[in-house]
C-alpha cells in the first residue's frame, strides 16, 4: 500500500551501528528515509535548525559523547516544536531503574542493543508498525510505552 | 480590455488543499500531486466535511475501495472494544464477518496490506491502550478492567499488558504519575 515514506532518525557515535541500522532499516515492509548523526550536539544542531525536516522517529543511543540520550532527551521533551517524534532510546545495557527513568524523561520506547542482525530488523519492524498504529488511528502518543529487552 | 491569463493547476490546487486541510485543523502531508496523507485519526464526518469544502472548487476525494474498508474494520473494532460494556461472546472474527458482509480471511489479508498489522494484533492494541487509560483515570481497579473488557483473569490481563508493552500495568503506573509530579 502506498505512503509517503516514515523519516527515521538515527543518533549513534559507532559507525558500525549506524550501518547496522540503516541495513536493517532497508528490508522493513513500511518504506522508510534514514538519517544519522554522530553525537548529541549533532543532534540537536539538526533538530533546532530553523526548516528542519524533522523525524517521525528518533533512534537516540544513550551513550554518546558531548550530549548524552537523557540530555537530549529531556531537552527534546521540552522544545515545543519537537514534541510529537517517536523517541526510542537503545543501550546496550541498564538497570530496572534506568529503563524507568528514561520512560518517565518521556521515551516512548526502550530497547536493548541486539547482536544479531536478524534480531535487530524485527524489533525495528515492530516499533515502526506500532509508532505506525499510533500514527495512524489518532492514539494518545504519550501513553505509547514500548520496553524490549529479551532476545 | 482583454486579458491573457495563464494558471499553474498544481500550484492552484495544493494551495486549495492546504486551506481546507487547515481550515479543519488536520495534520498532513501534500505528497505527490493528487494524493494528500492524512497524519491523524480521520473521521466519516471529517471525510464527509472535507469532501464537501473541496467539490466548491470541483476538486472530488477519489475512495479507495480498500482503505474504506479498512477503516469500517478500525470502526467496528474500536467500537465493539469501547462502547459494549461487555464484549461479544461470540468470536470476533464471526462479529467481523457479519457487520461487514466480507468472508473473514478477505478482511484479514486485506487489512495487514494496508495497515502492516493483523486484526488479532490490532484489536490487542486498542484493548491495552483503553486498559492505558483506565488505569491513569484510576477509577478502576485492575481486576475491575479486567472484568470490564472481558478478560478470563486479572492474571491474564497483566500477561497480555506485559506482552505487549513490555512493562507490568504497575510499572506504566508508576511512570505517568512520575511523570505528571511536578519537577523536584
Amino acid at each position: 500500500m502506498q505512503h509517503d515514506p516514515l523519516h527515521i532518525l538515527l543518533a549513534d557515535d559507532d559507525e558500525d551501528d549506524r550501518l547496522f541500522f540503516k541495513d536493517a532499516f532497508e528490508e522493513i515492509k513500511i518504506k522508510t528515509v534514514v538519517h544519522t548523526v554522530n553525537d548529541g550536539l549533532q543532534l540537536m544542531n539538526y533538530l533546532n535548525m530553523e526548516n528542519a525536516l524533522l523525524p517521525h522517529v528518533l533512534f537516540l543511543d544513550l551513550n554518546m559523547p558531548f550530549k548524552n540520550g537523557l540530555e537530549c532527551l529531556y531537552e527534546i521533551r521540552n522544545t515545543e516544536k519537537l514534541k510529537d517524534i517517536s523517541i526510542v532510546i537503545y543501550s546496550t545495557s541498564a538497570s530496572e531503574e534506568d529503563i524507568e527513568e528514561t520512560f518517565v524523561k518521556g521515551a516512548n520506547v526502550y530497547i536493548k542493543k541486539p547482536n544479531d542482525f536478524l534480531t535487530l530488523k524485527k524489533m525495528l519492524a515492530h516499533i515502526i508498525t506500532i509508532n505506525w498504529q499510533y500514527d495512524t488511528c489518532g492514539l494518545n502518543k504519550e501513553n505509547f510505552l514500548l520496553s524490549i529487552q529479551s532476545q | 480590455m482583454k486579458l491573457n491569463i495563464k494558471y499553474n493547476i498544481n500550484s492552484l490546487c495544493k494551495k486549495i488543499l492546504r486551506e481546507q486541510l487547515d481550515k479543519m485543523g488536520l495534520k498532513y502531508d501534500l505528497t505527490t500531486f493528487g494524493e494528500v496523507e492524512i497524519r491523524q485519526h480521520f473521521s466519516v464526518e471529517e471525510y464527509k466535511q472535507l469532501n464537501t469544502a473541496l467539490s466548491e472548487y470541483g476538486i472530488e476525494i477519489v475512495e479507495s475501495q480498500k482503505s474504506v474498508l479498512v477503516q469500517k474494520i478500525k470502526d467496528v473494532i474500536i467500537e465493539m472494544i469501547y462502547l459494549e460494556e461487555k464484549l461479544p461472546a461470540s468470536k470476533i472474527s464471526h462479529y467481523l464477518t457479519e457487520k461487514l458482509n466480507h468472508s473473514y480471511g478477505y478482511l484479514a489479508n486485506l487489512f495487514s496490506e494496508v495497515t502492516y498489522t493483523s486484526i488479532e494484533n490490532f484489536i490487542i492494541l486498542q484493548k491495552i491502550e483503553l486498559v492505558k487509560e483506565l488505569i491513569i483515570s484510576e477509577k478502576l481497579t485492575l481486576t475491575e478492567i479486567s472484568i470490564k473488557l472481558n478478560y478470563s483473569s486479572v492474571a491474564h490481563l497483566s500477561n497480555q499488558f506485559k506482552k505487549t508493552t513490555g512493562l507490568t500495568p504497575s510499572m506504566f503506573q508508576r511512570i505517568i504519575e512520575k511523570r505528571n509530579r511536578p519537577a523536584q
